[in-house]
């Protein structure tokens, strides 16, 4: 495990850049739990402070420090992501293997149900919950429902790996030795899957970071929480565009973005490091 | 010809049973929740004074007929398939009494129009791109281009649309960032103002357009350059035909049909990136509608929204199926 990470960071440029920009990011949000103010305080601070020495980056119309708020805010956006993505991978993870391992009617089944909830909209889905359960909607709930939307692409990538495992010599053996299915799928199966998997789960967790930003951008979750879209969100109601507070626009927009750069350039690099065929194309120039 | 019909019959049940399942959810979403719509809309009305006791009592009467939560959970469930088959959900409580339908009706155009034509532009554009370098992998520029696209790719419909806005409505503007036309216009087919909406559609279509570019750009690229390693390409290089000939008829022909089947499978997505960039750029399309509709907390516009682009999502899909056997002469001659 740490060998590959060595080598992905010796040759592959785009990793090491992801990584780092991850990792920084990373840090500068675990950096909330140091921070001097509580993240949910309002009008603690001088309001519309341009950056300086004493405010990094400034202070916000609700008289909050930018710098701090930011830290906090891409923590929990962080959180929602990863929570969404391990939540979404166990079910893509069950439906493909089942449906790749099984095959026939089950297999038939399974993959027509989820080219059906593939073709759903997702995010009037989502309005319509947040429409319908208004102040009871708290992030985590918010996270099972965008997981249970989000993993039917992935199902069918994992489940074309299964169906070629499925008639492969080895799993014959197992299933002869007398393994049952669901031993076959986590003993003998797994390992050959996660890859996948793990090239799913960062596109998921880019997916996931992208939804909740969206959604809490137009104030469609607990906006008294600090999150990046809350940021924005709140930075609009201030009509900080207009008033000419840029700070508090421009570093949570340039934050966001560049943990999309990162988190996505790890992706691509993982995936490229999966697929054997972009590896020989790299080594041949 | 029966390969075609089979093909057909598969699709069109897929067809049935999306729009079945979504406004099945719908349905669900709506009922199993444990905030009552009627209640919500009673405290949203008292809020501003008239709590006279009957009257509440009558409100609350007359909202419960009006958002169908009369009868056992089944009857409500055929009722609101009526409701849907009808295309009837009442009137809107936040514009009353115009129909939550007309309004709909009002707004499709607006984001048929937008979407059909970032969508046109997103595909044949991220199309070209990724499959001219996944074939001349070594040319710069197209290179510097790729990069690109697919730094945008990542970032979310909302972050691209408020860069635009805030670049092409405040440090230089140049753009409309809001409406769809100029306010003051007759709508009709006169110049002036098919030119305002053409203006007014420039940012969102922009929006769209670089979101959706890199996902196409990414995916054809790796396709393009698988196809490139086949035999029946090497084969052609070696016998002399063109690379402009090879890379239209051997390698881009065949790289497109998965990136069709792709399109309809991404339309849903698509469609919810319409909804955040039409809130944005105040465009009066479906989305903004509801979002406003959620804003204002109206229930029958809430509801009749969503399952109409469950449905209107469904019905696109639909289309592209239809298409694709033109393309794919394996499904025509089964």
């Amino acid at each position: 495990m740490f060998s590959i990470l060595r080598d992905l960071l010796r040759f592959n440029v785009e990793f090491l850049v992801g990584f780092v920009l991850t990792a920084l990011i990373f840090l500068f949000a675990a950096a909330h739990f140091f921070a001097p103010y509580p993240d949910t305080a309002i009008y603690l601070l001088p309001p519309d402070m341009p950056p300086s020495a004493e405010f990094w980056l400034g202070t916000t119309s609700r008289g909050q420090d930018v710098f701090w708020q930011m830290s906090a805010a891409i923590w929990n956006t962080m959180t929602f992501g990863l929570v969404v993505m391990i939540l979404s991978r166990i079910v893509a993870l069950a439906v493909g293997m089942l449906s790749g391992y099984l095959g026939g009617k089950a297999d038939q089944a399974l993959m027509t149900i989820n080219d059906t909830l593939i073709a759903l909209p997702n995010i009037p889905i989502l309005l319509l919950v947040y429409f319908v359960m208004r102040d009871q909607m708290t992030w985590p709930l918010l996270a099972v429902t965008a997981a249970l939307l989000g993993w039917n692409y992935d199902a069918r990538l994992i489940r074309s790996v299964t169906l070629s495992l499925r008639n492969r010599e080895f799993t014959r053996h197992a299933v002869f030795a007398g393994m049952s299915v669901p031993q076959v799928l986590v003993r003998q199966h797994l390992p050959y899957v996660m890859p996948v998997v793990f090239f799913t789960a960062m596109n998921n967790l880019i997916w996931a970071i992208g939804l909740e930003v969206t959604l809490s951008v137009l104030g469609f979750s607990d906006v008294n929480r600090p999150t990046v879209g809350g940021m924005i969100y709140w930075a609009n109601q201030h009509q900080a565009a207009v008033s000419g507070i840029w700070w508090w626009l421009v570093f949570p927009i340039v934050a966001v973005v560049l943990l999309f750069l990162g988190l996505f350039l790890l992706a691509i690099s993982i995936n490229e490091y999966i697929d054997p065929r972009s590896r020989l194309s790299r080594m041949g120039g | 010809m029966d390969g075609f019909a089979k093909y057909l019959a598969r699709r069109f049940l897929q067809f049935i049973l999306v729009i079945f399942l979504g406004v099945s959810l719908a349905f669900l979403i709506t009922h199993l929740s444990p905030v009552d719509p009627v209640e919500q809309s009673v405290s949203l009305m008292t809020n501003f004074g008239a709590t006279d006791p009957r009257s509440v009592e009558l409100l609350r009467a007359a909202l419960s007929e009006l958002y169908g939560l009369q009868g056992s959970f089944f009857e409500q469930y055929l009722a609101f398939w009526g409701r849907v088959l009808h295309g009837d959900f009442g009137p809107s409580l936040s514009s009353f009494p115009t129909p939550v339908m007309s309004l709909i009706m009002g707004a499709l155009p607006w984001t048929v129009g937008l979407l059909t034509l970032s969508v046109l532009i997103a595909w044949c554009l991220g199309n070209l791109l990724g499959a001219l370098a996944g074939y001349f992998r070594s040319n710069i520029l197209l290179k510097l281009s790729g990069a690109a696209v697919m730094a945008l790719h990542p970032v979310p419909a909302y972050i691209i649309g408020l860069l635009l806005l805030l670049t092409f409505g405040f440090v230089w503007p140049v753009l409309p960032i809001s409406g769809g036309a100029q306010m003051n216009l007759q709508p009709g087919f006169s110049l002036v103002f098919i030119g305002s909406v053409i203006q007014h559609g420039l940012l969102p279509a922009l929006t769209l357009v670089l979101v959706g570019i890199g996902s196409w750009f990414i995916s054809m690229r790796s396709l393009v350059s698988n196809i490139v390693t086949d035999d029946h390409v090497v084969y052609a290089e070696l016998g002399g035909v063109s690379s402009a000939t090879i890379f239209s008829q051997y390698v881009a022909r065949n790289a497109l049909l998965p990136q069709l089947t792709g399109l309809a499978l991404s339309l849903g997505n698509v469609f919810g990136g319409a909804v955040i960039t039409e809130f944005l750029f105040n465009y009066p399309g479906v989305g903004r509608l509801l979002i406003q509709g959620i804003y204002s907390g109206d229930y029958s516009l809430v509801l009749g929204v969503t399952t109409m682009s469950i449905v209107a999502v469904a019905v696109a899909v639909f289309i592209i199926d239809l298409v694709y056997p033109l393309i794919d002469p394996r499904v025509r001659l089964g």
